[in-house]
């Protein structure tokens, strides 16, 4: 073996698992023990729960929709910001990361002014019969909100490295421009918007600050996820809390994993067309 | 087949159809990220510069503000010291059970807000873990401001790993090796060649984890029982100001946030076109 000439492994090592158990190990351990402690008949009644499931119902599909949203405007703008030079370009490029700097809360009144029958957009709106503030059309475009810039930034790395070769191999070959972007440059973007996907999705599936100004949180209707486990916690239900806690920190475990499945995916997709 | 070279049917001209692609991004990006921007600030000043200041300068607000301080101060240089073991540890030796540190330090970044929070109360709350022991010796950590920081130092503690760890992968440790061997200590080489390779990157990393101490608003609210100038932090001020109808004074504490993500927005922009190649390669940052 190689003698170590750089110093401070055992201190480094050391410091950083014992920090990472007393901030993140410890309070999920926590969580798992109070959650078990609801039992398994306890969790299928909460699972089960018409309010619960209304919830997770709103939280996830309300996520899904939003994310594939993201990945269609997502794709429209990195394409745009990637491809294209026009003025106002950089500002635009900078401003995509907005929703990751604007504190939640911020995000959530704003959104939520914006979009009531008197707001600037909301008002435009009223006239269609479109109500989007207190309603669940709020909670997708809070999601959306604070989704959109993960499609981006995964997207434009992968865009720019595009060959221009293979689309002009394509176009000489007589295809249309439309035949081009879908039988060429989506099949190659697919392992990267799918990555986007699950990011963005994962944001929204937990996110709370922004999506309760807007939602109205009624229950049964427009009420999601992560309100539930505050509410539980509210009524000194901690068992409740941590069970609905654990399980969807279950759901965020399997996203996260596929992103890495997708990623590596991508990666040796890549490597094969080289 | 023929060999007839097949007619291209003449399709949109392809200025056409750029403008038309930049227009729908701009409309887009006009309604979901430049309007509710501007809400903010027209709605903080709806009734004029006056009430705007007054609403800012109300004790409730000044003590949120400097609670809010008072967390990132801490929570921040926490997260710095362990960014700096961690990426140490992790891009200078070998030892099993790496990719699942790596995969411990991200894990903060896919916990809900609100959980994050939650796993506090269940530990510290008055039915958790140490609730009673902590009870009987009389400390207070949930409803209190030990729990508004330790909530912000999970959900924040990624920041400054993330961004030091793919760095000084790429970097590797050969100029630490070369102080070693030409006599330097170890703090030595850390403050003369490690700090200075790394400081743009790790300047980025305590920026992004700032604007989100700051601006966390999920796990605190769970943490945090909303006591009134005692355990209220910007965001929760904002919220509770909103939920009593203070619209103006809810939307001034707000610009101030808004006006710190711009600020982050900049000096981040600013830190990648100057010294794009003293940084990380990114994937994007998380919650």
């Amino acid at each position: 073996m190689r003698r170590r000439v750089l110093p401070g492994f055992g201190l480094s090592l050391g410091y950083a698992l014992a920090y990472l158990g007393l901030i993140v190990l410890l309070p999920l351990a926590a969580l798992a023990w109070k959650a078990s402690g609801i039992g398994p008949h306890g969790l299928v009644r909460l699972l089960s729960a018409p309010r619960t499931l209304a919830a997770l119902r709103l939280s996830i599909g309300g996520a899904v929709v939003a994310a594939l949203f993201n990945v269609a405007i997502g794709l429209l703008v990195g394409w745009v910001l990637v491809r294209y030079r026009f003025p106002g370009r950089r500002l635009l490029d900078a401003l995509v990361d907005l929703p990751f700097a604007l504190p939640t809360a911020v995000a959530g009144i704003a959104l939520s002014t914006l979009y009531s029958p008197n707001g600037w957009v909301g008002a435009f709106l009223e006239p269609f019969g479109i109500k989007v503030a207190y309603t669940r059309l709020g909670v997708f475009v809070a999601m959306v909100f604070v989704g959109f810039p993960f499609v981006v930034r995964t997207l434009q790395p992968v865009l720019a490295s595009l060959e221009r070769e293979v689309e002009e191999a394509a176009e000489s070959l007589g295809a249309r421009r439309w035949q081009t972007f879908f039988r060429v440059i989506l099949p190659m973007l697919a392992p990267t918007l799918l990555t986007g996907f699950a990011l963005a999705m994962a944001r929204a599936v937990g996110e709370y600050g922004s999506v309760i100004f807007i939602a109205g949180n009624i229950p049964m209707h427009s009420e999601i996820a992560p309100l539930l486990i505050v509410q539980k916690l509210e009524e000194f239900d901690y068992a409740g809390a941590a069970a609905l806690g654990a399980a969807m920190l279950l759901l965020s475990f399997v996203l996260l994993i596929l992103v890495a499945l997708l990623q590596r995916w991508s990666n040796r997709w890549a490597e094969v067309s080289q | 087949m023929s060999a007839r070279p097949r007619q291209r049917k003449p399709g949109l001209p392809r200025r056409l159809v750029h403008v038309v692609l930049i227009l729908f991004a701009l409309v887009f990006l006009l309604l979901f990220l430049v309007l509710p921007l501007a809400t903010v600030f027209v709605e903080a000043f709806r009734q004029g510069v006056l009430p705007y200041l007054s609403a800012i300068r109300e004790p409730e607000a000044l003590a949120a503000i400097r609670l809010t301080l008072l967390v990132a101060v801490i929570a921040v240089p926490l997260n710095v010291v362990f960014g700096l073991a961690a990426a140490w540890a992790m891009t200078r030796f070998e030892f099993r059970g790496k990719a699942l540190l790596g995969a411990l330090i991200d894990l903060p970044f896919s916990v809900s807000p609100v959980i994050s929070g939650l796993v506090y109360v269940l530990l510290f709350g008055a039915q958790g873990w140490f609730g009673p022991w902590l009870d009987a010796h009389g400390v207070k950590i949930i409803f209190a401001v030990p729990g508004l920081v330790l909530a912000t130092v999970f959900i924040t503690l990624p920041f400054v790993a993330r961004e030091l760890i793919p760095l000084m992968q790429a970097q590797g440790s050969e100029e630490e090796e070369a102080a070693r061997v030409l006599g330097a200590g170890g703090w030595q080489m850390f403050f003369r060649v490690t700090l200075p390779n790394i400081r743009w990157a790790l300047l980025y990393g305590v920026l992004l984890c700032n604007a989100r101490a700051m601006g966390e608003f999920g796990a605190v609210s769970v943490v945090s029982g909303h006591i009134r100038g005692l355990t209220t932090t910007m965001p929760l001020e904002v919220e509770m100001r909103y939920n009593e109808y203070d619209y103006v004074g809810a939307f001034a504490v707000a610009s101030l946030l808004a006006l710190l993500a711009l600020v982050t927005l900049g000096v981040k922009t600013l830190l990648e076109w100057r010294y794009r190649g003293e940084l990380a390669a990114h994937a994007p940052g998380g919650h």
